[in-house]
């Protein structure tokens, strides 16, 4: 087999990679919200509800909590779940691991922001909605991107856990392409891919960086 | 003295269509009283302001000055006592406990009064300008180009001109103060309030916010002002409070009392001035 024939195989599982990557982010960072929001909620069992969540998710390995999803509808419930499980059990797994991270990171942010600017708000009369999208929230995301750089890159690394539930994403490949061709050079392809993917996140996020950096506080 | 009219329809621009008709003080805080925990911060005060009138608050730190003006502004909430702004009840006494009125007259209330605090607070990721704008747009409905061209004329005043679009952290102290005072005059208040405006400048910038506040003085502003600037105080104040351990101990006219206090804690007070 050809590097050209590898690189074709192991491209066609990047979107496998991407699916996750991209599902995982599009349902994390708002439920990260919704996570950050209960764990300073002043009703105090959501708020320990929350801590609850947050240390279980952070305190246990993800591939443990990927295979509970897998097998755990079975196992405990005895449901037989379909041939496709595997994907929408990696995507639950995924989505509610990184939620748990980026609740914490937007907590930080938003415990960041001081006072005064929330009583600023309040003397001119903005509503407490306004004042979280319109002055809180902005400054969050500032001071967050650098934090939420590295976890997002991590994420992407982190994709590769899903061969441990058969997915045919990069990785799976790459593993199983070397295998039959005693060959390294499926694992060197796949690492320059994983690693153009995060410089090409790392440039955005430069961007965002830069665009955001014409203030400081 | 007609130019002196001008510049005070220059404030009231825009005006504010829920200026008291009747003579109702601006400001009416009656037997107010406030708690930390067990700590008694304020004992029964009751201060009321007048249109056009300038008070300064003076007092030793943790004398109540703060936690006062904080209750005026509502951002701390008193435990006794009743607070009115002209016609607008926001608070009542029943039984010796301060009950609040609802949202809404939160809201109205909020029309009238604006602060400028210590350090600014100024929202750094907001220009000049639309940090005095943005309220005008988002909370009073302003059409924008409206907005921006009150918040323009008002910049100008604070001498400001051409810093419109840069943003808090290229500004220095002095100017993010005027940025704060032009927001704050932004919404048209009746009443304004300044928490020690200039504790957190050098002696320099001090003297360019202090004239700021002497202008508006000068154009009939009503001002409540907690000062540690005993000389400024003196000139500008129609009246006096000196505060402390919870209590307005006296209250007169600028040259009165400072200059001919009748209370002992009044004079070691400010004696403590003269040394420096």
């Amino acid at each position: 087999m050809d590097i050209l024939t590898m690189l074709g195989i192991l491209v066609g599982g990047l979107r496998v990679t991407g699916e996750i990557f991209g599902i995982t982010l599009v349902g994390a960072l708002p439920l990260g919200v919704l996570v950050a929001l209960c764990r300073m909620s002043s009703f105090r069992p959501l708020a320990y509800l929350a801590r609850l969540y947050i240390s279980v998710m952070r305190g246990t390995p993800l591939m443990l909590q990927l295979m509970f999803y897998m097998f755990g509808p079975y196992y405990i419930f005895g449901l037989s779940v379909g041939s496709n499980w595997n994907f929408y059990a990696c995507c639950i797994g995924f989505v509610l691991n990184y939620a748990a991270y980026f609740g914490e990171i937007y907590r930080s942010g938003i415990q960041s922001i001081p006072l005064g600017q929330y009583e600023a708000a309040s003397v001119l009369g903005y509503s407490s909605r306004q004042t979280f999208f319109k002055i809180v929230l902005p400054q969050v995301i500032k001071r967050i991107i650098p934090t939420m750089g590295n976890e997002i890159i991590t994420l992407v690394k982190d994709t590769s856990l899903a061969f441990a539930l058969g997915m045919l994403e990069m990785f799976t490949l790459a593993k199983q392409i070397a295998a039959a061709q005693v060959s390294m050079i499926p694992y060197v392809i796949a690492a320059l891919i994983y690693w153009v993917c995060c410089l090409i996140i790392e440039m955005i996020l430069t961007r965002v960086e830069k665009r955001l950096g014409y203030y400081h506080d | 003295m007609a130019q002196q009219e001008d510049m005070t329809s220059a404030i009231k621009d825009g005006g504010s269509p829920l200026a008291p008709k009747t003579d109702l003080p601006l400001l009416d805080l009656e037997h107010a009283r406030k708690s930390f925990e067990d700590n008694e911060v304020l004992k029964d005060i009751s201060i009321q302001v007048g249109q056009g009138e300038v008070v300064a608050i003076i007092g030793p730190s943790g004398g109540g000055k703060s936690t006062l003006l904080r209750c005026c502004t509502l951002l701390e909430t008193l435990d006794g006592g009743s607070l009115a702004f002209g016609d607008v009840q926001v608070a009542t006494d029943r039984d010796g406990r301060a009950v609040y009125g609802g949202k809404a007259v939160m809201r109205q209330a909020k029309q009238h009064f604006g602060l400028v605090f210590q350090n600014f607070n100024l929202f750094p990721h907001y220009t000049a300008l639309r940090n005095v704008a943005d309220s005008l747009i988002s909370v009073q409905k302003m059409p924008k180009a409206q907005a921006n061209e009150r918040a323009r004329e008002l910049l100008d005043k604070m001498g400001l001109a051409g810093k419109e679009d840069m943003v808090p952290c290229d500004l220095s102290g002095g100017q993010q103060q005027r940025v704060a005072i032009a927001r704050a005059l932004a919404p048209s208040p009746d009443i304004l309030f300044f928490d020690e405006p200039t504790s957190a400048l050098d002696p320099e910038l001090t003297q360019e916010v202090l004239r700021v506040i002497r202008d508006l003085a000068a154009e009939h502003m009503t001002m409540v002002i907690v000062t540690h600037e005993m000389g400024f105080a003196h000139d500008v104040a129609d009246r006096i409070v000196f505060m402390d351990e919870g209590v307005i101990v006296e209250e007169g006219a600028a040259a009165h009392l400072i200059d001919d206090p009748n209370n002992a804690r009044t004079r070691a007070f400010l004696a403590t001035y003269d040394q420096e």
